[in-house]
């Protein structure tokens, strides 16, 4: 059984593409669309890898991250995270509250599965 | 000789056309064409209902039997327009502040909104209004005995009371036709008003007609007149100062305390203004009233056979003369002096009965929210209609009682001196801010006491109520309690008597009562309010800082002010706050005004109650009174100057302040919208380029490939359908957009919008009324028609009932057609229906809308663009939405 992937999206076609993607290329992806149930999720299976929206229903990508960074089982669990809104002080506020990646759409498939990867391998290593 | 049949033909085509004349009036002031239905003139003619079949007939018969004396009629109200016009004044001021219904709710209201006060001020009126209604009933039927007599079938006692019983059912229906059709928010009614004012005209026509004729027909001239004058036992009464004085006295009170002499003074004053008109014109038309008096008098008792009623001398005179044509004009005029009477009195009693006696009762038997549940505008007008029946039965049971035979003068003063026992409560209140109610209701409960032991009771005569030994000698042989010789004055004429008496009892008991009690906080406020209604501009509050919901009070007003009308008033209030198109907050001066506006419906002490029933724990502390009432009285002191300077600065810093705000919230959404725009085109873009790669990648099932395919198909039209969107908002936001404006009809406009929404056909259910649809319109039909697809689709996607309705409804009034689109599913929570029209304010779920959340945005630009509105319409039970069309375009319509 490969490596987890968790997506934490609320967009069908979107979240059809990502599993496609990592998927072939050997990974188990789960999903959440949930905003408000996401930490729940990730407390209860912790996946390798978190890739996690910002504009999600019932509560934003940030502040999951926020949760996520304030709890000690997840601190340390690699976030990339993606926004289609696509401003620079977005960026600084994920960097901030501790993403790993971020990444704007539109993006490359190949650019998401290079980021998976990447952010999965020090784990493995360590 | 005329037979009696055809006039009862000519009756009845009286009334049609006076039936005409109100609904051509009411039709007007619905379409808001009632300027001149304003005017002086018609308010002036309106009061003229004071002269009622009394003075048509009866001033006559007067004349006849006590000379001058019936001048004292016209001249107490003379004195209270000219002399007193400030009180006048006051009062319809106070009457338009505090949105008073009668003069039951005015004595109500200024005491702290009491309940006890107003059914005891309804039940005096009523009363005192019976004899008085009675005297009307005589009359007409009178009238009909003189034309019947004529055609050689003289009445006996059963034909005469069979007329009475069919003049009072007649006038039961068109009372009712004419007074109870709708519940007027302001207890306005402009058909009535209309039809006495032309009433008046033909009253005041007929009478100098006939007198004319008299003069120079019969009596050769006014030379002759005047001798014929001289010589007649009219010249030789000699008056009598202690009745002068009195009647005079009684008559001018009466003229403010009379029901329907509120009802037309006060209540159905649309502008203060014109009193300064009536006080002129309306002395003048009594004058004129008054003029031929005296020689119809004196010719008929020269002319008549001793012993013939001088009442219907103004009837008898001409056709003795053979001058059917102006006996029946005559008739008419002595018709419409009693109808135009009959039909104020009975409404403006049937209100009072109705808003202090029927309702509260019918309020307090459903304890459970009364006003969440049940309609109370059905309550209310059964409840006025069945107390017109019951009134003007009243008036006919006091015909049969007393007989029938009393002089018509004598009635009506008993009626005046009952209706005048309100007087010192009503000055009191309006003069005195120390009177209480308790004070009111003791001079109330005595003067009507001593009035009806010693005049109301009497006049059924000797022996039928009172005793004639209790008559003689008084209750128990207790001289000084004789009905007409009370505390052992003998020799007083009977109605100075219970005038001086009641009077004196009523004050005093008010005076003392008022002294030795202390005013409820309530009543503080009130009397303030009204002692001072020239001072206070704005008003006080009586409701602190509420926890009702403003949806709450919104279907309580619907249940009584009607749907249109409360809506009105909230979308007034919301703009006034700045929230078009929401809810108002419930703000203390709202609830206030809201009361006001209730008050106009049911009354002062309902409105209170009911309000009170959803204001829960929010009303008003003493502490929080005294100190409201304390606060106006400080602002008194102020100088005009300083106010208006303080007013101005914070007017001022209000504007700096909202503009800055303003300023800052469109940066911040100009950010909001930039990064809102950038989300919904980058998502359709993200499938898009990621499906794409996946296909050039290559390597996948046939089934596969096709699916991924669908799906960039299906986000580039997402894609292009947002960018269509957003190029229409912003094409109809900068106002650059040519309308293609064409005619139509409402009718095919929904019926292709119904079609272009792409309804399932297990979806949601469209129901309409097509016959309310025929409205044509010259529009940009197809910018209308956007319009509706959009709501229709909207109900459609969020409609979550078990089995979706769209109600589409059609209404038209003189603001224009209103088209609202109502569902029965959940309806928007209040909070969100303040964001729906904003640009991309889809509500949560993103997956299931399937738009951008343009839709509302959009349709609102268009609104603004044809010159109507969108609004969202609460209270509705489903999500409601409210299009009102171009005031132009209804106007075309017509």
């Amino acid at each position: 059984m490969g490596k987890r992937v968790l997506l934490i999206e609320d967009e069908p076609n979107i979240i059809e593409a990502i599993s496609f993607i990592l998927s072939r290329d050997g990974w188990t992806v789960h999903t959440h669309a949930n905003g408000e149930t996401a930490n729940d999720r990730v407390r209860a299976t912790p996946p390798d890898v978190v890739i996690l929206d910002v504009m999600l229903p019932g509560k934003s990508g940030f502040d999951i991250l926020r949760d996520l960074r304030a709890d000690a089982a997840t601190v340390q669990l690699p976030v990339l995270m993606l926004t289609a809104r696509g401003q620079t002080r977005d960026r600084d506020e994920a960097m901030r509250l501790g993403a790993n990646r971020f990444m704007t759409k539109p993006f490359s498939n190949a650019e998401v599965l290079e980021a998976v990867r990447a952010l999965a391998r020090p784990m493995t290593e360590t | 000789m005329l037979t009696f049949n055809l006039l009862v033909v000519i009756s009845l085509a009286y009334v049609a056309f006076l039936f005409t004349i109100a609904f051509a009036a009411e039709r007007r002031a619905a379409r808001g064409q009632d300027a001149w239905l304003r005017s002086p003139l018609i308010y002036t003619l309106s009061l003229s209902i004071y002269c009622t079949a009394w003075t048509f007939y009866g001033a006559v018969g007067y004349a006849a039997r006590s000379g001058l004396e019936y001048l004292t009629i016209y001249l107490g109200p003379t004195i209270v327009v000219i002399g007193w016009w400030w009180v006048v004044r006051k009062l319809v001021r106070i009457g338009r502040a505090q949105r008073i219904t009668s003069v039951a709710d005015l004595i109500s209201s200024r005491f702290g909104k009491s309940t006890a006060l107003g059914v005891l001020v309804t039940l005096i009126a009523v009363v005192a209004a019976t004899p008085y209604i009675a005297l009307q009933l005589q009359s007409v039927t009178l009238s009909f005995a003189v034309f019947a007599d004529g055609t050689g079938t003289s009445w006996g006692e059963g034909e005469l009371n069979a007329a009475a019983l069919a003049v009072a059912a007649g006038l039961v229906l068109f009372t009712i036709l004419f007074g109870t059709r709708n519940l007027d928010a302001n207890e306005r009614h402009h058909g009535v008003v209309m039809a006495i004012a032309a009433e008046a005209v033909i009253k005041l026509c007929a009478l100098v007609t006939v007198g004319i004729f008299v003069v120079w027909g019969i009596a050769g001239g006014p030379a002759q007149t005047l001798a014929l004058i001289d010589a007649s036992p009219i010249s030789a009464w000699t008056q009598s100062g202690s009745r002068w004085v009195g009647l005079t006295f009684v008559s001018g009170a009466a003229f403010l305390c009379l029901p329907r002499m509120f009802q037309v003074l006060v209540v159905e004053n649309s502008d203060e203004r014109h009193l300064a008109t009536a006080s002129w014109a309306f002395p003048l038309y009594l004058m004129v009233m008054s003029l031929f008096v005296v020689p119809i008098a004196v010719v008929g008792l020269n002319l008549m056979p001793a012993g013939s009623n001088p009442d219907l001398f103004v009837l008898t005179v001409p056709l003795s003369q053979g001058h059917e044509g102006l006996a029946v004009f005559s008739f008419l005029g002595g018709f419409s002096s009693a109808t135009s009477m009959v039909i104020v009195a009975t409404i403006a009693l049937s209100t009072m009965v109705s808003n202090h006696i029927v309702v509260p009762l019918w309020l307090s038997s459903q304890r459970q929210g009364a006003m969440m549940s049940g309609d109370v505008r059905a309550v209310v007008l059964l409840s006025r209609r069945l107390s017109i029946a019951g009134v003007l039965g009243l008036g006919y049971v006091y015909y049969r009682l007393s007989g029938g035979g009393t002089a018509l003068a004598a009635i009506g003063l008993i009626s005046f001196t009952g209706a005048v026992q309100i007087l010192p409560a009503m000055l009191g209140g309006l003069f005195w801010r120390g009177a209480t109610r308790w004070g009111a209701a003791a001079g109330l409960t005595l003067g009507f006491a001593v009035w009806a032991w010693s005049l109301f009771l009497p006049s059924f005569g000797a022996g039928a109520v009172i005793p004639a030994d209790v008559l003689a000698h008084g209750p128990w042989g207790i001289g000084w309690l004789r009905p007409q010789a009370m505390f052992g004055i003998v020799g007083m004429d009977p109605v100075v008597h219970a005038v001086f008496w009641s009077m004196l009892v009523n004050a005093g008991a008010f005076f003392v009562g008022s002294v030795l009690t202390f005013p409820t906080p309530m009543e503080r406020l009130q009397g303030a309010q009204f002692v001072n209604v020239f001072e206070h501009s704005t008003g006080t509050r009586a409701w602190a800082q509420s926890a009702a919901e403003a949806e709450d009070l919104l279907i309580m007003s619907q249940r009584i002010l009607g749907p249109s009308e409360a809506q009105a008033i909230f979308q007034r209030e919301a703009a006034r706050q700045g929230k078009v198109g929401y809810l108002p907050d419930v703000t203390p001066g709202f609830v206030d005004l809201l009361e006001r506006e209730l008050a106009g419906s049911v009354g002062a002490a309902t409105a209170h109650a009911m309000i009170g029933q959803l204001i829960e724990g929010a009303s008003v502390s003493v502490e929080d009174l005294i100190r409201v009432a304390d606060e106006a009285a400080q602002i008194l002191e102020y100088s005009n100057r300083l106010e208006a300077k303080s007013a101005e600065q914070d007017r001022t810093a209000r504007a700096l302040r909202d503009a800055n705000e303003k300023l800052t919230a469109l940066s911040i959404q100009k950010d909001a919208f930039l990064s809102q725009i950038s989300h919904e085109l980058r998502t359709p873009m993200t499938s898009i380029r990621s499906f794409s790669e996946i296909l050039r990648d290559g390597g996948m099932e046939a089934v596969d490939q096709e699916k991924y395919a669908g799906i960039i198909h299906a986000e580039a039209l997402r894609l292009t359908r947002l960018l269509d969107d957003l190029l229409d908002l912003s094409v109809l936001e900068n106002g650059q957009v040519t309308l293609n404006v064409e005619t139509g009809s409402l009718r095919d406009l929904i019926d292709r919008a119904v079609s272009a929404a792409g309804l399932r056909a297990d979806g949601i259910r469209i129901a309409r009324r097509k016959s309310d649809e025929a409205v044509p319109l010259t529009t940009d039909l197809d910018r209308l028609t956007q319009v509706f697809i959009n709501l229709i689709a909207n109900a459609q996607k969020y409609c979550t009932a078990a089995q979706p309705e769209l109600r589409i409804v059609v209404q038209r009034s003189a603001g224009g057609t209103t088209v609202d689109f109502i569902d029965n599913g959940a309806g928007i929570e209040a909070r969100s229906q303040q964001v729906i029209f904003e640009k991309f304010s889809r509500l949560a779920d993103h997956g299931k809308a399937g738009g951008a959340g343009l839709g509302l945005a959009i349709c609102r630009e268009i609104m603004a663009r044809l010159g109507g509105t969108i609004a969202y319409l609460p209270g509705q039970g489903g999500a409601a939405f409210r299009v009102t069309l171009p005031k132009a375009e209804a106007l075309a319509a017509e």
